[in-house]
């Protein structure tokens, strides 16, 4: 069974994620580019927690324990995520 | 046990800060929703008709020909509204107009014989255009329709075919000259500068059966600046005056044609459309006082006053229709934009080839506007309904209105790939009818027919 592709990301990135800064408004400030965000506050939710967890599996049982949303959207937006992210965090 | 109330999910987004550049997306459409037109609810509208669909606002189509119509009336009369039939040839909307008192302006036997098939006397129809064949012509000239002579060979043909039927008929000459303000469509008619359209007047003039009583010209498109306007009218007056002296004609009537902008925002134009647009009244103004000035003297002199005819078509119907299309999914680009592939493309949307259109959603979303790309459902490149626009995040499901789509899109829409979707209009009591049904399979194989060998036997490689 080959990886669940939002933990090859997740452990790729694992460094530039946790070196955003985040605060509760939703802005992101990353020390490396300086380069800022705006994240909305599901956007921000996973942030907190990727910047915690490397396991995928972690992260959503968080999330759908939390939000109104079914497993397979949250995968489908958290990919979408991902993306957008890695192209922000060089 | 209480079940712990869950939170509502939204779509995780992260937009970067732009410093110092300007926002050229123009303002962010967020909080700004349309939840009904004309008092329907648009989801309601989706479930009864499907998406996408196009919704008229009857009355917003009332309220614009009476506006266009007051303005002028109260500075010049009389004052005659032909309907652009090419603009939206929908019988539902040249009816509208039609008992608003507009007359049919019509560009083809099609669409002479539309406006015919509705109920328009064909002395209430201007048959303007470079394509007119010798049929046409004749039913015009034996129904009594006023031609718009185009050039020398329908001047000849339409000479030959009154004196073949010994019927005296009133023409009008279309005309072409540079205002200085609009782009060239010297194309159509008879240039002034040349002096072809003198030629063509004198040999209408010494036609037995051609009588010229009406002078017409269509300047352009979305005309921005009402001085155009006044360059029209000052010059179709001045050969006025050297033609009724040179020869018998009369003149009845002075048409110029459409032209006048609507509420839509030209790609490549930065400022508000509010802002470029003139209003109903400038226009009014300087197009009735320049005519006024003009003819005071021939007024003066015992003729009778010329009729001023209109042919506005988009500052009429563009507002009084939109598009709505939904989500059918979400892509986020390889750069990092946002982009949706939306049930409606440039095949019904085909002024998205040169207007930005206004975008709304049709409830409240959440979430940060991000710069976004609506796509159409076709397989090419080009299908782009809006390039860039901030837009918060979308679903698959919701619905987008996009306006204004009145006008040259129910006309210039193509059957291309998809089906054409139903029409609908909103009428006053917000009671709505099927304009025109949503096209089927059968509709357009009605068309072909399939030679009999070719029926069947189908040898499909394994
Ligand atoms: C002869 C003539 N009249 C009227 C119109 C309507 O123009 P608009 O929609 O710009 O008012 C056109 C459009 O091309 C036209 O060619």
């Amino acid at each position: 069974m080959s990886e669940h592709p939002l933990n090859n990301f997740l452990s790729l990135y694992s460094d530039s994620l946790k070196r955003l800064a985040l605060n509760d408004s939703g802005f992101v400030f990353d020390p490396m580019t300086g380069q800022s965000f705006t994240v909305n506050p599901c956007g921000l939710e996973l942030l907190k927690l990727m910047q915690k967890q490397k396991d995928v599996e972690l992260i959503n049982h968080q999330i759908l324990a939390e939000f109104d949303i079914t497993a397979e959207i949250l995968e489908r937006d958290f990919l979408e995520f991902s993306e957008q992210l890695r192209r922000y965090l060089k | 046990m209480t079940k712990k109330l869950l939170k509502t999910w939204q779509k995780p987004s992260i937009t970067p800060h732009q410093m110092g550049t300007l926002n050229k997306f123009g303002r962010p459409v967020s909080g700004d929703y349309v939840e009904k037109i004309d008092g329907v609810a648009v989801s309601d509208l989706l479930r009864e008709y499907g998406s996408p669909l196009f919704v008229i606002s009857e009355k917003r189509l009332r309220d614009n020909i009476r506006q266009m119509k007051r303005a002028f009336e109260s500075r010049y009369q009389p004052v005659i509204h032909a309907w652009s039939y090419k603009t939206n040839y929908l019988n539902a909307v040249c009816a509208t107009l039609h008992q608003e008192g507009s007359w049919a302006e019509v560009v083809s036997a099609f669409e002479y014989e539309k406006a015919r098939a509705l109920g328009v006397p064909a002395e209430r129809i201007l048959f303007n255009g470079p394509h007119k064949k010798r049929a046409i012509l004749e039913r015009c000239v034996t129904e009594g329709a006023r031609i718009h002579i185009d050039n020398l060979d329908e001047l000849y043909l339409l000479d030959t075919i009154a004196r073949e039927f010994d019927k005296v008929t009133s023409v009008t000459l279309r005309l072409n000259f540079d205002t200085g303000y609009t782009e060239d469509w010297s194309r159509f008619g008879f240039n002034l500068g040349s002096g072809a359209a003198l030629d063509a007047a004198i040999r209408i003039g010494n036609s037995s059966h051609l009588k010229l009583r009406g002078l017409h010209s269509h300047i352009g498109t979305f005309i921005l600046d009402p001085r155009a306007y006044q360059v029209q009218v000052e010059k179709m007056c001045g050969f006025m005056e050297l033609i009724e002296q040179q020869t018998h004609a009369l003149i009845d009537s002075i048409d110029i044609g459409g032209g006048f902008a609507s509420q839509n925002a030209l790609q490549g134009s930065y400022l508000p459309t509010e802002q470029v647009v003139p209003t109903m009244s400038q226009y009014a103004d300087t197009i009735c006082g320049t005519l006024l000035k003009m003819t005071a003297q021939r007024e003066a002199q015992g003729k009778p006053r010329l009729k001023l005819i209109l042919e506005s078509g988009r500052a009429v119907v563009d507002d009084s229709e939109v598009l709505i299309s939904s989500v059918v999914a979400g892509k986020r680009l390889p750069d990092g934009r946002a982009s949706y592939v939306m049930d409606a493309g440039v095949n019904l949307l085909f002024t998205a080839f040169w207007y930005n259109h206004k975008v709304k959603h049709t409830r409240p979303l959440q979430g940060i506007p991000e710069e976004t790309v609506l796509y159409g459902p076709l397989c090419m490149n080009i299908d782009i309904i809006r390039q860039s626009i901030l837009l918060p995040p979308l679903s698959v499901g919701d619905s987008l209105v996009l306006s204004p789509a009145g006008a040259y899109n129910n006309t210039q829409w193509m059957q291309f790939i998809e089906y054409r979707p139903a029409i609908v209009m909103v009428h006053e009591n917000s009671l709505v009818s099927v304009v025109r049904r949503a096209e089927k399979l059968e509709d357009l194989n009605g068309f072909e027919s399939l030679p009999t060998h070719l029926n069947g036997q189908f040898k499909f490689a394994e």
